[in-house]
């Protein structure tokens, strides 16, 4: 064996500048730009899939009874809306923009890892199909909630060996993304580029990095422990096997828990890095920034059981955890008084990327106040499994990241395609969007309180109401997305038409080295390091 | 236009509906009937007030802020970025707050982890799809599932859940416990994880196959009371209610003698009539088969077989009685059912038209034979 490789001389690198033509170009790509423009689109293309899947969830419940769907349908939708949206949208969006950015905003020519880069998005796309087929294989889509709970799981039919080895394959993925990330930022600053004075949002892509490495594993162990209850009779979580399937809960939420802060910390570093551009003052305490994102990482570790509240813990257990989980608020709220005190006297203008940050900041807030009540363990045996639980969690998900994502889009787009968007249209998505996620998700918390659990395809009539209201919103807001592709068509195509500057947003290339570089960005950017670096962002 | 037209139907069947007997809906937490789950409540609305007086302080100072400080009115940007002494306020005040949260909390936790010196003991088991019910002091034992007016609404296509009351909030045999005795709660599970909430009694606790955990409450007011599982637990999650009915002792007493002597009673073998089997059958077929099986006996292919036209279902009547009592390793053994109970519901699923079954035959008690003895 070893003899092949020793063999295996390779001294062919071609020295061609330009990508490869045709399909070819994007299927062999190892261009952090091309690859990043993957994740996104790809992303993009999941987000109106999982959309659809949540679409059909609010049509079920727009009002009493069994209308459209059976109900182990239902719960196939759930799960798959979850698992869709998480490991199908929000996370390889942000690893596109990482893709696409981190490069740039440290003076780098390219990933450290180029042609594992691309191995990591083919591998999420093999992941996420091979997930999607289990929707039409015998017994259904998995439907056991995307936690993936035993002994429930187990009862899924045909799907269920197939959503384990998707698992398996999107954590390969997102292993070697993060790996990738972490190569480039360790290794590819540009001399000046000290790790103090790296924007935010590459720091908090280097936290997460982290975060990915430690939690996939986890949870790969964990789908593999199902996976040979279910074939091969161990009884990791079979009590009659002397197994625990609580063990299971707590193995799925130390992955769990960080997992989410995967998508939370990256949306940290984008907000971050528009709300100084169109304040036009520097981030307010660039350094506490950068501590508060290490202390969430490290609390987010130490706090997973908050979920299993009602499980049955011990006295101990159901303490530590309630206080640990308190603590998070603290270098949370640094944060949002962070951004506060940077709009605080600036010069603010409110185009679309800055409208979305601030709707982020507000209603991310939001969602963080509900996190910190159920964070208090005796009231959280009433908010448990109950849709002020959904609510909580969408609004962190969906004006959060999602938000932010977009933020994003319209923040980078010019400098991508070097067109601009059509502001008018993204003002109008913008606000499309705010009011009905608002009517989407705001009800679901009285909802909740009254009584109504998750995860259920039909309620009581008392629920009616809002559950109605809930749908309406929902309806709107996925109806107004379509805006977003809209505009991601037309900037593509030429946009407004009008050229755009190298800083694009005024005075943008004090905040951001991308700034620096010309519009639309060439093929190829800092193949030798910047000399200097913009220092307003710190 | 479906939509619309979807829309207007619910809201008149909404507004016709408010005389029907369904809980109002609320905007808060409910207060709740014991000690707990008003600590709870207040619990609740403390946090709920700090977080909205932050919310008011940090959203006021930004919206005055975005409304002030915005280039379009001229105001040049301050380029200050950082203020030691502000940031360690900020740090210090959530702290404070936080630790000050966390005493009564304390307190609440301790509250409900103390299931000692409890006066009675009720076992309760979470099966795919209904509760299963034992009082460990007096030996009653019951299970209690969704009731037929809820069960036929949501499973028939020209169900109407406006017309139920407490739809899918009621059951068949409710959970029934004295007021003023301090009840302590086993929960376990047969099959998967369950979870077991009435929002009144403050609390919900998971019931985990091949576990027990604890609870305990004290109701000090009669009345009903309803909940549902909330951990997803399959096909028919949103089908497992929960009704708790408080009585005053005499009243729980005379309820206790009556469901034990009903409980001790020998099973009636004596003949019934055809009307009788199909109506009692129908009955059984609604609680336990229904969920698999569908309520047109057409299963769900590739998961649960159809009765219809099934020649397990519509051949010898021996090997049936055998079979369901049985089970296999798909579906449970219903052993469970009595004699008489087994009669009429072979005879059901044998004949009944919605089923789409006519064997013309039918099977009385005493005819069948028991393939196990308990």
């Amino acid at each position: 064996m070893s003899a092949v490789v020793a063999e295996h001389d390779d001294h062919h690198d071609d020295h061609d500048h330009g990508p490869a033509k045709g399909i070819l170009r994007w299927i062999i790509t190892t261009n952090h730009k091309d690859i990043g423009t993957l994740y996104l689109l790809f992303a993009l293309a999941m987000f109106f899939v999982g959309g659809s899947m949540a679409m059909i969830i609010r049509a079920e419940l727009f009002e009493p009874g069994m209308q459209f769907v059976d109900p182990q349908f239902f719960n196939s939708m759930t799960t798959m809306h979850a698992l869709v949206m998480v490991f199908g949208a929000v996370m390889p969006a942000f690893v596109g923009l990482a893709n696409w950015m981190i490069p740039m905003m440290i003076g780098a020519p390219d990933m450290a890892l180029p042609r594992m880069n691309n191995m990591s998005f083919w591998l999420l796309v093999a992941g996420v199909l091979m997930l999607a087929s289990t929707l039409f294989m015998e017994g259904g889509a998995p439907a056991g909630g995307w936690t993936l709970y035993p002994p429930l799981v187990l009862q899924t039919g045909k799907a269920f060996p197939f959503a384990v080895f998707s698992v398996h394959l999107l954590g390969i993925s997102s292993i070697m993304g993060a790996i990738n990330i972490i190569a480039t930022i360790l290794n590819m600053r540009a001399p000046a580029m000290t790790l103090m004075k790296m924007p935010l949002f590459v720091w908090t892509w280097l936290i997460t990095g982290f975060l990915l490495i430690a939690i996939m594993p986890v949870f790969a162990g964990a789908v593999t422990m199902l996976l040979t209850d279910k074939f091969f009779h161990t009884s990791f979580f079979d009590a009659a096997g002397g197994g625990d399937p609580v063990l299971y809960q707590h193995i799925f939420w130390f992955f769990g828990h960080p997992e989410v802060y995967v998508m939370i910390l990256p949306t940290f570093g984008v907000a971050s890095t528009i709300i100084p551009v169109f304040a036009r003052k520097p981030l307010f305490g660039y350094s506490s920034m950068v501590y508060a994102t290490a202390s969430i990482a490290f609390l987010s570790f130490i706090v997973w059981a908050h979920h299993m509240f009602t499980v049955g813990m011990p006295l101990a257990g159901e303490l530590y955890f309630m206080y640990a989980t308190m603590l998070i608020a603290i270098p949370t709220g640094v944060k949002v008084f962070n951004w506060t005190a940077t709009m605080w006297k600036g010069s603010m203008t409110f185009e679309t990327p800055m409208l979305f940050s601030i709707a982020f900041v507000v209603l991310f807030t939001l969602g963080g106040f509900t996190g910190l009540m159920m964070s208090i363990a005796p009231v959280d045996f009433q908010y448990h499994d109950t849709y002020f639980i959904v609510a909580h969690f969408h609004y962190t998900l969906v004006p959060a990241s999602v938000f932010i994502l977009m933020a994003a889009g319209y923040y980078w787009l010019p400098k991508w395609t070097g067109h601009m968007y059509n502001e008018k249209i993204g003002q109008l998505h913008f606000w499309l969007s705010t009011v009905s996620v608002n009517i989407l998700f705001f009800p679901q918390h009285f909802l909740g309180l009254a009584g109504m659990p998750r995860r259920i395809p039909d309620y009581a009539i008392q629920f009616a109401d809002w559950n109605m209201i809930s749908s309406i919103g929902g309806f709107i807001f996925g109806a107004s997305q379509l805006l977003f592709l809209y505009i991601v068509i037309d900037t593509i195509r030429g946009g407004t038409g009008e050229k755009v500057t190298d800083e694009v947003w005024e005075d943008a290339h004090k905040h951001g080295l991308e700034w620096t570089l010309p519009s639309p960005v060439p093929y190829h950017t800092f193949t030798t390091p910047p000399a200097v670096i913009p220092t307003e962002h710190i | 236009m479906k939509k619309t037209k979807q829309l207007f139907a619910g809201l008149t069947l909404l507004a016709s509906s408010q005389q029907g007997a369904q809980a109002d809906y609320t905007l808060n937490l409910m207060e709740g009937i014991t000690k707990v789950s008003n600590h709870i409540y207040d619990l609740h609305m403390l946090i709920l007030w700090i977080c909205v007086f932050i919310g008011i302080a940090v959203f006021g100072t930004m919206f005055y802020s975005i409304f002030h400080h915005r280039k379009s009115k001229g105001h040049k940007a301050a380029q200050f970025h950082e203020n030691t002494t502000v940031e360690i306020i900020w740090t210090i005040i959530p702290t404070l707050i936080l630790v000050a949260m966390a005493i009564p909390a304390t307190k609440a936790v301790i509250e409900l982890d103390d299931v000692q010196d409890s006066e009675m003991s009720i076992k309760v088991t979470g099966k795919q799809w209904y509760w299963d019910y034992q009082y460990l002091d007096n030996g009653i034992k019951f299970e209690s599932h969704l009731d037929e007016a809820s069960e036929k609404a949501h499973r028939l296509a020209n169900g109407n859940p406006h017309s139920v009351p407490h739809y899918l909030l009621n059951v068949d045999k409710p959970l029934v416990v004295p007021v003023n005795k301090k009840i302590r709660f086993v929960f376990t599970a047969a099959d998967v994880i369950h979870s077991w909430w009435v929002p009144e009694l403050g609390w919900k606790k998971d019931a985990n196959p091949g576990f027990i955990n604890e609870a305990w409450t004290y109701v000090p007011k009669a009345g009903t009371y309803r909940g549902q599982c909330t951990e997803l637990c399959g096909r028919d999650h949103g089908f497992m209610p929960i009704v708790v009915i408080a009585m005053e002792q005499p009243d729980y007493d005379a309820w206790v003698k009556k469901t034990l002597a009903k409980q001790q009673e020998a099973v009636d073998l004596s003949d019934l009539s055809r009307e009788d089997l199909m109506s009692k059958g129908a009955s059984m077929y609604l609680k336990n088969c229904v969920a698999c099986h569908q309520i047109n006996g057409s299963g769900i292919t590739g998961t649960y077989p159809a009765l219809t036209a099934s020649l397990r279902v519509t051949g010898p009547i021996d090997p049936l009685i055998g079979f369901i009592q049985a089970g296999t390793s798909r579906m449970p053994a219903f052993s469970k059912l009595k004699d008489d109970e087994l009669a009429a519901l072979i005879t059901y699923i044998r004949n009944a038209p919605e089923l789409g079954n006519s064997v013309g035959d039918e099977i009385q008690p005493k005819a069948i034979t028991p393939v196990y003895d308990d």
